[in-house]
Parts: structure tokens; C-alpha cells; sequence
């Protein structure tokens, strides 16, 4: 294999392997648009919470983030209907500017709770083998994001599941197919709702649990990954979880590509361009259904 | 219940307050210092870092001047409205003099503030040479701008392949793609021409994302260009990311060397990556670790902050204390908190025992110190040290680092 | 508008009108901020208030607008009165080009919301890369002396800023009175009340949104100018940042969106509470960065909560005049 072959598969293979990483983050937005049909602008600022909490387990009970998972998972599905339950149910006849209003001003209030209790340094978890490389020959494979990327799609797996086979998986999506109906058969909806901004959440917790493997925190990283979820969602298709995933990956994996052919600096111009393209060319996204 | 308190009390009970005009320029008897930084925000880190050299500086100066200081603190939240505004607010409570913001946007809103009430403006750290080409009379910078920062920088690295008999012949270039990485890209492309003394040419140029939350592209670009030595123009998060992934990319080069950049000095650097920290170099105005006035400073320094070392603040703390310095070494000379006449006494500055590497602190017709000096600092046992000049060095420099694989 | 209104407003205008002479300059500052986001907040109304078509980007328009003048001013001495006009048609141009793309394409609603961000975060970075406007080191325009007054390049004292933001605050006032009575008013709120059913009794629905498109990227585009020669310097990053755009929208929201004075209301009352903030915990010795921001979400989310329709219906209704 060439060198410039090897890098370019490296790359790409990075780019795929974050991108599932990413993905995994957006599906929490895709669910929760999907079936309550709230865009959670507060999206990035609850995974960077889900960042610290693993950073907190890490340092004080020296949990490593893959068992840290599920305490937070846990914890953030029970903060997650609990903000449905009693913030946001009230809001879902609201307009969307009223839904905005709010979730930024949750975000708002998230970004500097974390400043004044965290500090603005940022933070990590420091574990050796995240600095090791699995070889392949010339292929080098980040072991950290490996695994990570294996985290997002057992989870994706799950959630999958969870919606086709579980008989509260199937009500929800009945809850996002038709509102009325499923209020007429007698559906408790908004229990649904926040059943799903619940799971929504979970979601966000693991991908925040992930995401302390690749980056570092600090309280303001929080915006830059709303709007990098919201890209990729609407990419693959608000709503669809198959779409978050789809999405997830390639915008990583053009990313890598855009960064190796062109300045890197401009390489998130063209995730915003493809956003671009597919809203005008197939505004519901790659696997979503028409609206 | 004090003056300045009553007057705070009053405006916070609400607007109608406000619009009461409040006079409230005190006695010459203190000298009231608005320090404003970013305490909060994107920068909130740095402004946090600064704002440890505002708090030591009254005790400090009430020993060396005997000046009365009161510090009036405001945060401009990393936001450029916000940083007009509590300029306005803090002359309108009395500030003499300002002192902030560790931000060339920020610098440029609070100096038109300062031009315009006449109030002098000491910037402590801000890079973009504009800000003194603007004619303004009130605005002092005790800081170098971003062709100096490079200039002295590029000479620091010859030094060191003098230092180290090593002659890389290329590097790559990489820089963050913002305020600062575009005035210090702009810089070398001007001046690294023009020193021939220098081995190397830059056979790449990388410029990548600030708010960048990977680098494995960017630092697979820049091995794939096989260049003996990389340099950098980072800020702390991205140098972070970036050095781990060449880590994880098993990228060795000669050493990382930031011609005069943030973020490979400071204390989160050496947490998070610990012994990957070691043999980055950064060349940057430093202060003197043999001056007098370091060792004071240092002693206030652990005083207020028992955990914490001196190095990991050095440019912040030292540069934001200067700049309350020069301002109380004007008011000692004037004798007067009248604004007109501390922006004379601050022209007039020559204060000879610094704590910041370089000549004395002397303001040109602009309002800019000319002759601030650099360090070479490299990371060694977990600590930015000194390694050039060899006056101020405590020791000596590793180049090329320990584990060079040739790509 | 009853007679108790146009009192009321009159009152206003004359508080206005005096207020350079009776205060300070950091109320005229902070003056000027509040009628900057006003004035911006009525340009956003336009778009969302009447016609129902939610912007989240309009920080784009601020960007080009500034930049177009500033740009003009910086390399070829043309001054703002001529570079406002090259920005009014860039920022029109711009608007009706999304709005097109957006429009014919049936993209509505949230869809059309991320639209407009992924517009203004593509040119962003595009002007990052711009070198002739300065890229991220920014584009500083030369500051000139201080109390000359030289209206002809739009340099003053604050308070000539004072006045000229003053103006077009009224004068966005006063044009969005008449758009709202016009036949356009009222083709807009049908459209946004429900926009199938306007397009059933023969509005030409594609038309009337793309003139709210046009006029509101066309006013913002004015405040753009004016931003460029208040600051005398621009970032990128600042003038076209999601932040920004955020900013513009919270006062009519707050306000009430779809009035006429929502959108001054909402600014007075964000920009005061966030320095009544500032100065309430500076008094009580609560001095953690971020403990302000973390109030000021308290306060937007008990508004939005409490008063849906913002704050000036609920006023207008307790003073006694007309919304």
C-alpha cells in the first residue's frame, strides 16, 4: 500500500468512526423531533453535562467512561422526562419561536451552571489507552474511537429495538404518527412524550460518555454540537433514527475528505453546503418521510 | 456603606437610578482601575487567568509605590457589546484608568470608549496592530503585536538551532484560523522571508477551525508532508487535541515549536496530557524569573493561590499586572486621578524594573512599548521553563525532542 | 391606535428625542444598544412577526450589511451613505435567494429555521477566508477624530450615533405601522394564520413571503452599516455568529412577536435586565462569571412560560390600548 493510499484510508476511516460518534448524538435529537416534534436546542449543552458527569465519576470513584455509561444514561433518562413532564409539555402547541425561547433558555442556563460550578478549564479523563493506536499494517485505528464508535451503534441497536419490537416502543410511534388518534384509543401521549425525551436524553448521555474519549470539555463547547446534531439530522432525515446514524457518518467522513483536499479550516463550509443542497434537494433528508 | 457601594446599590434598584447623573470622580487619593476581562464565555479561562494578576497587583504596589489601589472589576463575557457597555458603566462609576481585555476585538470597542471619554486605557494583552495605528491618545499597549511576537519568535528559534547545532531543513505550518492565528500567520508570511539565517523553509500550510473538535486530518496532512519540524500558532484546547492525535498517529517530528502562540504553556496542557506535554516549545513574551520584581510578584502569587504556580499564568498574570502597574506609576508621578493628566504622566512612563522580559517600559507616539522580549520556553518536567535567552534561562534546551523518527 | 396610544408614544418620542441631553454617556450607550436591537428586532418582525416565517440567521444579513460598507469605506474611501445602498441590494439579493430556494421548495417551518442558520454559519466561514475583508484577523476601519462631526462619512460624538440609530428605529416603527394596515399586512398575517387556506381564496402566497423576505433582509442590512461605523472593527466570528442572531430575535420574542412594540419593549427589557443583573449581583458581592448569564435564562424562561405572547400584549392590555 502507498503512503498517500494508507493516509487517505486512515483518514476516512477516522472520519467513519467519529462520524458514528457523532451520529449517535444526533439520534437523540432525531428521536425526540420525531415523535414530540420539539427541535431540542438545548441539545449539545445536555451532552456536554453527560461530558462532565463521566469526567466527575472518572476523577472521584475512577469509573472508567464505558461503566460511567450507564449511571449517567440512567440518570440523564429520569432529568429527561422530567423536563418534558414539566417544561416542555406545555410547550407543544406552542409556536416554534415560543419552543425555541424556552430551550435556549434552558441551554443559556446549562452553559453557565456548568461555568460557575465547573470552572472554564477543561476537563478529561486521562486513561492510557487512549493515546494507543490499534496497526493494521500501515492502517492505524484510534482504539478510543473504536471503541466508542462500537458503544453508538450497540446503542443505536437497542433503540432500534426498542421501537420495533416493545409494545411502549411501538405506542410512542403510534404517539408520533397520528396525535389525535392515539389520544382517541386512549394513549396517556404526553407520559409518552416524555417517556421518549427521556430516552432522547439517555441517548445524549452516551454520547457524551463517548465524546469525553475524543475531546476534552469545557461549558461552552456545548452550541458548536447543537448545531453539528442538527446538521447531520437534517442531512439523514429529522425523524429518522437510521437517517441520524446515515448522517453521522457522512459528514464525518466528508469532513475528512474536505479537510484533505482543501484548507481544513473551510471543511465545515461543506457540511453546512451538503445541509444546504439537501434541504433544496430532499428537504426531509436522505431516509426521512415526507413530512 | 462606602461611596462606590451606594452608588451600585442605587443603579441596581433599577433604570430610573441610572439616568440620575452620578458624579462620583473621587479624591486623588486612590486610584480606581477598571479591569475588565473575559471572565466568562468562550474566553472565560484566560480572563479568569488574567484576573489572577489584577487581584495581587494593589497589595503588591501598595509595597513597592505606596499607591492606594481599588480594582473595579467587570467581565465582558467573551461578547464585544458587553465589553462597550461595562467600559461606559465603569468610567460612569468613577474608574481613573482601564485595564483589559486579552482581546483584540474587545481592545478595539473599549479603546473608542476610552478615546472618547478621555480616559487612559492600558491594554494588557491583545495582539492586532491596528489598535495603536489608529491615532489614538488615550490607549497605551504594553504588549508586543502580532509582527513583533513573530519576529522575536523566529529569532528565538534560530538561537535554539544555534543552542542545539540542529539544522531542520522544512516545517509545517499549522495554525488555528482566527483573530490571532490569521495576524501571526500574516506575520511569517512577511517576515519569514526575510530571515535567511534561518535553515528551514515551510513546505505546508495548514489553517484549521478554532472551534475544531478533531484534528486527525489536519495532523494526517501535516505528517503525510514529512517536515522535520512542525510549527504551531494554537490556543490551549486545539494544541491539546492536536498533540494527542499525533500521538495516536505516531507522528514524531523534531518538536512542536510555536513561534510565539498560547495554550502549550499553560497549567491545562500539562494535566491533561502529562508526559506527552514534554519538549513543546513555545517562544513568547515571558517574564524574567531572575528579576526583582518577579520574585515579588510570585510571592503574592502563591500567597493568593497556595496550589497553583506562577509559570502556568506567566504571560497573563505578568502582563495584566504591568499594565496596573504603569497606571499607578503615572498616578505616583502626577498626582492626580484627573484622566488628562494620568494619560500625560502615562506617555511619560519609563519604569526600568519590570518583571516582563525586554527593555524598559516606554510608550512611543502611538501608545505602543516597543522592545518587549521573548522566551523560549520548552516543557520540561511538566513545567514551561525558560531555556533562552540564556540570561533568563534556568536551563537548557532539548532539541531535536527524544523519540524523532525520521517520517 | 387610540388616542391613550398615540399619547403614550409621544411621551416616548420626546424622552428619546431629550435623552443625549439629560444623562450619561453609559446610558447613551447602553441607549444606543437598546434601540440597535429594537430597530433589529423590528426588521426580524417583519419576516416572523407578520408573515410567519421563522428566521434563525439574521446575523447574515447584519454581516453582509456591515461588511459591504465597511468594505466599500476601507479600500476605496466610499463612504456609508453610497456603501448603504450597495448593502441594502446584497442583503435583498440574499434574502430573495434563500427565500426563493426555500419558498419554491415547500421548506417551511423548522426546516426553513435551519435553513437560514446554515446560510449565515456557511458565510461565516466564508468570510474567514475572505483575506480582502480581513478573514478572522478582522476588517478595521479607520477611526477618525472624536468630536468633529462629519455626517458625510458618519462620524461623530455618541450621541450623533445616539440620533442616527434613534431615526431608524422610528423609522422602522413607523414603516411597519403602515405594513401592517396595508393590503400586504394583511395578506402576511393571513398567510401566517394559516397558509393554506390564504393560498385557497388566491393569495399569491410565494409573492408576499418573499416580500417580508426582502424588506426585513433589506432593513437589517441598514443595521449592519450602522453597526460597521459604531464599532469601527470586524470579526467574522462576532458578526455572523449563531450568538448574534440569537440576540436579535429574543427582543421581539420577549416583547411579543408580530406588534409593533414588542420588539422595542423586548430590547429595553433585555438589555436593562441583563445590566441590572450585572450590577444587582455585583451589589450583593455574588461575583462568579457565568451566575449572571445563569439568572438571565432564569428570568427568559419564566417570561416565555408565563406570558406566550410576550410581554407587551399583557401590558398593552393593563394600560388600556390597542395591541
Amino acid at each position: 500500500m502507498t503512503a498517500d493510499l494508507a493516509n487517505v484510508t486512515n483518514l476516512a476511516l477516522a472520519g467513519l468512526l467519529t462520524g458514528l460518534v457523532y451520529g449517535l448524538m444526533a439520534l437523540g435529537l432525531s428521536v425526540i423531533f420525531g415523535i414530540v416534534r420539539v427541535v431540542n436546542f438545548a441539545h449539545g449543552e445536555m451532552m456536554t453535562i453527560a461530558m462532565y458527569a463521566a469526567v466527575v465519576l472518572n476523577a472521584a470513584l475512577g469509573l472508567d467512561p464505558f461503566l460511567a455509561v450507564l449511571i449517567v444514561a440512567a440518570a440523564f433518562f429520569a432529568f429527561g422526562y422530567a423536563l418534558q413532564a414539566g417544561l416542555i409539555n406545555p410547550f407543544i402547541t406552542r409556536p416554534e419561536h415560543s419552543q425555541f425561547m424556552l430551550l435556549v433558555a434552558v441551554a443559556l442556563i446549562m452553559v453557565n451552571a456548568l461555568l460557575v460550578i465547573f470552572g472554564p478549564s477543561a476537563r478529561g479523563v486521562q486513561l492510557d489507552y487512549l493515546l494507543e493506536s490499534i496497526e493494521f499494517g500501515a492502517l492505524l485505528i484510534d482504539r478510543g474511537k473504536a471503541y466508542a464508535a462500537l458503544v453508538a451503534c450497540a446503542t443505536s441497536a437497542l433503540l432500534f429495538a426498542f421501537f420495533r419490537f416493545t409494545a411502549t416502543g411501538k405506542a410512542i410511534r403510534a404517539c408520533a404518527d397520528n396525535f389525535l388518534g392515539a389520544k382517541v384509543v386512549g394513549l396517556n401521549v404526553k407520559r409518552y412524550y416524555a417517556l421518549t425525551f427521556g430516552l432522547g436524553s439517555a441517548c445524549v448521555a452516551v454520547a457524551g460518555c463517548m465524546m469525553i474519549l475524543l475531546v476534552d470539555v469545557t461549558p461552552v463547547i456545548g452550541p458548536a454540537y447543537t448545531l453539528l446534531a442538527f446538521v447531520i439530522v437534517i442531512v439523514g432525515g429529522l425523524g429518522s433514527m437510521g437517517g441520524a446514524l446515515l448522517g453521522g457518518i457522512l459528514i464525518g467522513v466528508s469532513e475528512a475528505m474536505a479537510g484533505l483536499l482543501i484548507q481544513p479550516s473551510a471543511k465545515s463550509m461543506f457540511s453546512f453546503a451538503l445541509l444546504i443542497l439537501v434541504l433544496l434537494l430532499r428537504p426531509q433528508g436522505l431516509l426521512g418521510r415526507k413530512p | 456603606m462606602n461611596r462606590r457601594d451606594f452608588n451600585k446599590a442605587a443603579a441596581a434598584v433599577g433604570a430610573a437610578a441610572a439616568f440620575s447623573p452620578l458624579n462620583v470622580r473621587a479624591q486623588a487619593q486612590k486610584l480606581k482601575v477598571g479591569v475588565i476581562l473575559p471572565r466568562s464565555g468562550v474566553q472565560g479561562f484566560i480572563g479568569q487567568s488574567c484576573q489572577k494578576g489584577a487581584d495581587l497587583a494593589p497589595g503588591v504596589i501598595k509595597e513597592m509605590l505606596g499607591v492606594d489601589i481599588e480594582l473595579m472589576n467587570a467581565d465582558w463575557e467573551t461578547n464585544v457589546d458587553v465589553a462597550r457597555t461595562r467600559a461606559e458603566r465603569l468610567i460612569q462609576e468613577g474608574a481613573h484608568v482601564l485595564v483589559g481585555p486579552f482581546d483584540s476585538g474587545a481592545a478595539a470597542a473599549i479603546a473608542q470608549v476610552a478615546e472618547q471619554r478621555g480616559v487612559p486605557f492600558v491594554i494588557n494583552i491583545a495582539a492586532a496592530p491596528q489598535i495603536t495605528e489608529q491615532g489614538y491618545k488615550f490607549v497605551f499597549r504594553n504588549f508586543q503585536t502580532a509582527p513583533d511576537i513573530v519576529r522575536n519568535g523566529l529569532a528565538l528559534i534560530g538561537d535554539l538551532f544555534r543552542a542545539t547545532n540542529v539544522a531542520p531543513r522544512s516545517a509545517v505550518f499549522m495554525h488555528v484560523n482566527d483573530t490571532f492565528g490569521q495576524a501571526m500567520r500574516g506575520a511569517i508570511g512577511a517576515i519569514l522571508p526575510s530571515q535567511t539565517q534561518l535553515p528551514f523553509k515551510i513546505i505546508e500550510t495548514i489553517a484549521y477551525d478554532p472551534a475544531a473538535k478533531d484534528l486527525t486530518v489536519e495532523v494526517g496532512k501535516a505528517k503525510a508532508s514529512k517536515a522535520d519540524f512542525l510549527l504551531l500558532v494554537c490556543r490551549l484546547n486545539d494544541g491539546i487535541i492536536l498533540r494527542r492525535e499525533m500521538i495516536k498517529q505516531k507522528w514524531n517530528p523534531m518538536g512542536v515549536v510555536g513561534p510565539g502562540s498560547p495554550g502549550m504553556y499553560e497549567e491545562q496542557f500539562f494535566k491533561t496530557l502529562g508526559k506527552h506535554s514534554e519538549h513543546c516549545i513555545s517562544n513568547v513574551p515571558w517574564y524574567n524569573s531572575k528579576a526583582e520584581l518577579t520574585k515579588v510578584v510570585e510571592k503574592a502569587f502563591l500567597k493568593q493561590n497556595p496550589k497553583d504556580k506562577l509559570a502556568y499564568h506567566g504571560l497573563n498574570v505578568g502582563f495584566t499586572f504591568e499594565a496596573i502597574l504603569i497606571a499607578a506609576d503615572a498616578f505616583k508621578r502626577a498626582r492626580s486621578a484627573d484622566p488628562k493628566t494620568l494619560a500625560e504622566a502615562i506617555r511619560q512612563t519609563n519604569i526600568t524594573s519590570k518583571m516582563m522580559l525586554g527593555g524598559p517600559i516606554k510608550f512611543n507616539a502611538k501608545g505602543q512599548v516597543e522592545g518587549i522580549g521573548s522566551a523560549c520556553l520548552q516543557n520540561l518536567n511538566l513545567l514551561p521553563t525558560v531555556v533562552l535567552p540564556e540570561s533568563a534561562a534556568t536551563a537548557k534546551p532539548v532539541f531535536p525532542a527524544p523519540g524523532y523518527q525520521r517520517v | 391606535m387610540n388616542r391613550k396610544a398615540v399619547l403614550l408614544l409621544c411621551i416616548l418620542g420626546i424622552f428619546l428625542l431629550i435623552l443625549p441631553k439629560i444623562t450619561n454617556a453609559y446610558v447613551l450607550s447602553v441607549a444606543t444598544l437598546i434601540l440597535f436591537f429594537a430597530y433589529t428586532g423590528q426588521a426580524w418582525n417583519v419576516m416572523m412577526g407578520f408573515a410567519g416565517q421563522l428566521s434563525l440567521g439574521h446575523s447574515l444579513y447584519v454581516g453582509v450589511g456591515a461588511y459591504a460598507a465597511a468594505g466599500l469605506f476601507f479600500h476605496y474611501g466610499v463612504g456609508p451613505w453610497a456603501g448603504l445602498w450597495l448593502a441594502i441590494v446584497l442583503c435583498v439579493l440574499l434574502g430573495m435567494l434563500i427565500g426563493f430556494l426555500a419558498f419554491r421548495f415547500s421548506i417551511s417551518g423548522v426546516y426553513f429555521a435551519l435553513l437560514t442558520i446554515a446560510f449565515a454559519e456557511f458565510t461565516r466561514i466564508g468570510f474567514d477566508h475572505i483575506d480582502w475583508l480581513g478573514g478572522p484577523g478582522g476588517l478595521f476601519i479607520k477611526v477618525a477624530q472624536r468630536d468633529k462631526m462629519d455626517l458625510l462619512n458618519f462620524r461623530g460624538p455618541p450621541a450623533m450615533y445616539y440620533y442616527a440609530i434613534l431615526a431608524l428605529a422610528a423609522g422602522a416603527f413607523i414603516l411597519c405601522f403602515f405594513l401592517l394596515r396595508s393590503r400586504a399586512g394583511y395578506y402576511w398575517q393571513a398567510i401566517r394564520e394559516n397558509e393554506e387556506a390564504a393560498q385557497a381564496l388566491g393569495i399569491n402566497v410565494f409573492r408576499w413571503k418573499m416580500l417580508a423576505v426582502a424588506i426585513s433582509s433589506g432593513l437589517t442590512a441598514i443595521a449592519g452599516v450602522f453597526y460597521a461605523f459604531y464599532y469601527n472593527n470586524l470579526f467574522p466570528e462576532q458578526i455572523f455568529h449563531i450568538s448574534r442572531s440569537i440576540e436579535i430575535i429574543l427582543g421581539p420574542i420577549i416583547g411579543g412577536v408580530g406588534t409593533l412594540f414588542g420588539p422595542i419593549l423586548g430590547a429595553a427589557v433585555l438589555t436593562l435586565l441583563a445590566d441590572g443583573i450585572t450590577e444587582l449581583l455585583a451589589a450583593m458581592g455574588l461575583e462568579f462569571p457565568g451566575i449572571k448569564q445563569v439568572f438571565y435564562g432564569v428570568v427568559l424562561l419564566l417570561v416565555v412560560m408565563f406570558l406566550p405572547h410576550g410581554i407587551w400584549p399583557a401590558l398593552a392590555k393593563r394600560l388600556g390600548v390597542a395591541r
